[in-house]
């Protein structure tokens, strides 16, 4: 690997990452329901080769439920975390180059959204949809915006004040030429990296708010279910229940952080060269 | 001086007006809800006929227009009244009252855990920035920053419970024992897990913060001079170190209210541990509609409170507001 220089290296890394991450997504999509369905023959197995989570009380093979949750919460993730992302992008935007009341306004609501704890927020969501699944995802999917829609409004404000921006305006340009031209292509890369980095946080709050009860069934393979399933038979002992979904969640959610880490380096014009 | 009043009154005014959205964006919801709250009252299989539910529904006053229920749950909130919880069976005031006392003693204790040993270990990381302590450090924060609260509440759990037996596997008190005999060792006992729970959750965040505004001061040109003087690290870290990072930690710990919150929704539903992350749980579940109104707003003036002491200490101790500029 010596003459392989940080940037291949790192190109490299991003692949892998996506590559599994995307493994896990496909099979969790493609994965035959039978094999994680209930096997009264092999119930409470530790982890053994042919089981290697284990089994739970109703003979279910943990290693498939988890990686089928796992690939409910990426996709999950996906979904929330693009929605919330493109809310970011147009409210920040707006409010740096409209500015007076819409600046005021998206400003209030930011400040809105992170006055209420996020996990009452979402549980607040969930309710006045009905709960369900439907409750999760729109609740997950309307509320990561805060964060983001911040940096980009510091962003596009900061670029909106350089040199070339104030000529451009002398210059007579509208505008929507200036936000297009000169603006945008500026912000997509924060943009991207804020996407990729929303996913943790949609991700985790899912299996929070499932692990409390919210969304979805009692069977449905999720993280969350399969946790607070756990957490029901806890004193039994069987501490693979607990453990490997646990972990294997912390993995993905440290993959995805990793991730835009990496892509953070190579877009940013400071660190690309390194 | 009468700069930090017009600071106070005008953060104030802001927060009261947020505080203002928040309650008007609950009630939204929880009133655009299909969960009929009437049904949830009675039950799904109780015998009770059309008429009395109408009645019922009349006497709640669920058949007024949305504004005009809102001004009510207003008026009768600044009055003190928040109506009663239908899961708990009592006023939703006196629920939060007695949970929050329950809660509190977990939230403060991990909060001034988590808030005094991210700090130490910040400024330890940041000082010797690049040592193994610092990589130590480093990693363990970047995994706790990607580990649910509820899973290492698990995890604790599984070892100290049910493994090692040395802690009790849920509640707050020992289970079957009045409340007058509970012993205050016997609440420690139940509150150690949540605690050290919402401990280690609240750490990463602290230190990771810490560590790096002790880079910037080591890096800078007047810890540079004072080595140069002959000044020992130490006395670098406590004369120049620690008095310029100490504020914007305090202020930090205060504005992370929110995510305490959240956790101890996540730790008490773990641990079974009866306080208001508990009674949301539970009221939510149940469509229990007061009880999930009063939680949020009670929420939200905990949130409220803490970033209003955190905005107030950023005002009060930052030199260039307190003489008179502005940021």
């Amino acid at each position: 690997m010596r003459n392989v220089n940080r940037r291949t290296k790192t190109l490299l890394l991003i692949g892998m990452i996506c590559v599994i991450l995307l493994g896990i997504a496909a099979s969790g999509l493609v994965m035959n329901p039978e094999s994680y369905a209930p096997d009264y023959a092999a119930k409470k197995l530790p982890p053994s080769a042919a089981h290697w989570f284990g089994t739970d009380y109703l003979g279910r093979d943990m290693f498939c439920r988890t990686i089928k949750g796992l690939s409910t919460s990426i996709l999950l993730g996906t979904l929330a975390a693009g929605v919330s992302a493109v809310i970011a992008l147009v409210f920040g935007i707006l409010s740096a180059t409209v500015g007076g009341v819409i600046d005021k306004m998206i400003s209030y609501l930011v400040d809105l959204f992170m006055g209420i704890p996020h996990l009452v927020l979402l549980m607040l969501i969930s309710f006045a949809l009905g709960k369900g699944l439907k409750g999760v995802i729109i609740g997950i999917a309307l509320t990561h915006w805060p964060n983001l829609t911040r940096v980009i409004r510091a962003e596009v404000l900061q670029i909106k004040n350089m040199q070339y921006v104030k000529a451009a305006e002398r210059f007579g340009r509208t505008k929507v030429q200036i936000a297009c031209e000169h603006i945008i292509p500026h912000v997509i890369p924060q943009f991207i990296v804020g996407l990729i980095l929303l996913f943790p946080h949609a991700i985790l709050h899912e299996a929070g708010v499932t692990f409390l009860g919210f969304g979805l069934g009692v069977d449905t393979p999720a993280i969350g279910i399969i946790l607070s399933e756990a957490l029901k038979h806890i004193s039994t002992g069987m501490w693979w229940l607990v453990f490997f979904p646990g972990m294997l969640l912390v993995m993905v959610v440290m993959l995805f952080d990793k991730l835009g880490d990496d892509i953070k380096l190579l877009i940013d014009p400071m660190s690309a060269q390194e | 001086m009468m700069n930090m009043m017009k600071y106070i009154a005008g953060t104030l005014f802001r927060m009261l007006l947020l505080l203002v959205g928040v309650s008007l964006v609950s009630f939204i919801l929880v009133v655009s809800s299909p969960i009929d709250p009437v049904e949830a009252y009675v039950g799904s299989e109780s015998n009770i006929s059309q008429e009395q539910k109408d009645v019922i529904a009349e006497y709640w006053g669920l058949n007024d227009p949305p504004v005009q229920r809102y001004l009510t749950w207003i008026r009768n909130l600044l009055h003190g009244d928040m109506g009663t919880s239908i899961a708990f069976k009592k006023p939703v005031v006196q629920v939060l009252e007695e949970r929050f006392i329950t809660s509190a003693a977990l939230m403060l204790t991990a909060w001034v855990i988590s808030g005094v040993l991210g700090f130490m270990l910040g400024v330890v990381a940041g000082t010797f920035s690049d040592s193994l302590a610092d990589r130590v450090l480093k990693t363990f924060c970047f995994v706790m920053s990607s580990t649910p609260a509820f899973w290492i509440g698990l995890l604790l759990l599984v070892v100290f419970a049910v493994h090692l037996g040395w802690f009790p596997v849920g509640f707050s008190v020992p289970v079957g024992k009045a409340a007058s005999e509970v012993t205050i060792w016997e609440r420690i006992h139940h509150l150690v897990l949540p605690a050290l729970t919402l401990s280690i959750t609240g750490v990463s965040n602290i230190a990771l913060h810490t560590r790096q505004k002790m880079m910037d001061v080591m890096k800078s040109e007047y810890v540079l001079f004072a080595r140069a003087r002959g000044e020992s690290r130490w006395q670098i870290v406590k004369r120049h170190g620690l008095r310029n990072i100490a504020i914007p930690a305090i202020t930090l710990q205060f504005a992370s209210f929110s995510e305490l919150f959240g956790g101890s929704v996540l730790a008490e539903q773990v641990f079974s541990y009866p306080g208001l992350g508990n009674a949301a749980t539970i009221a939510g579940l149940k469509g229990d509609v007061p009880m999930l109104l009063g939680v949020a707003m009670f929420s939200v003036v905990f949130v409220f409170v803490g970033n209003f002491i955190a905005n107030l200490l950023y005002g009060l101790l930052n030199p260039e507001i307190r003489e008179g500029g502005r940021v």
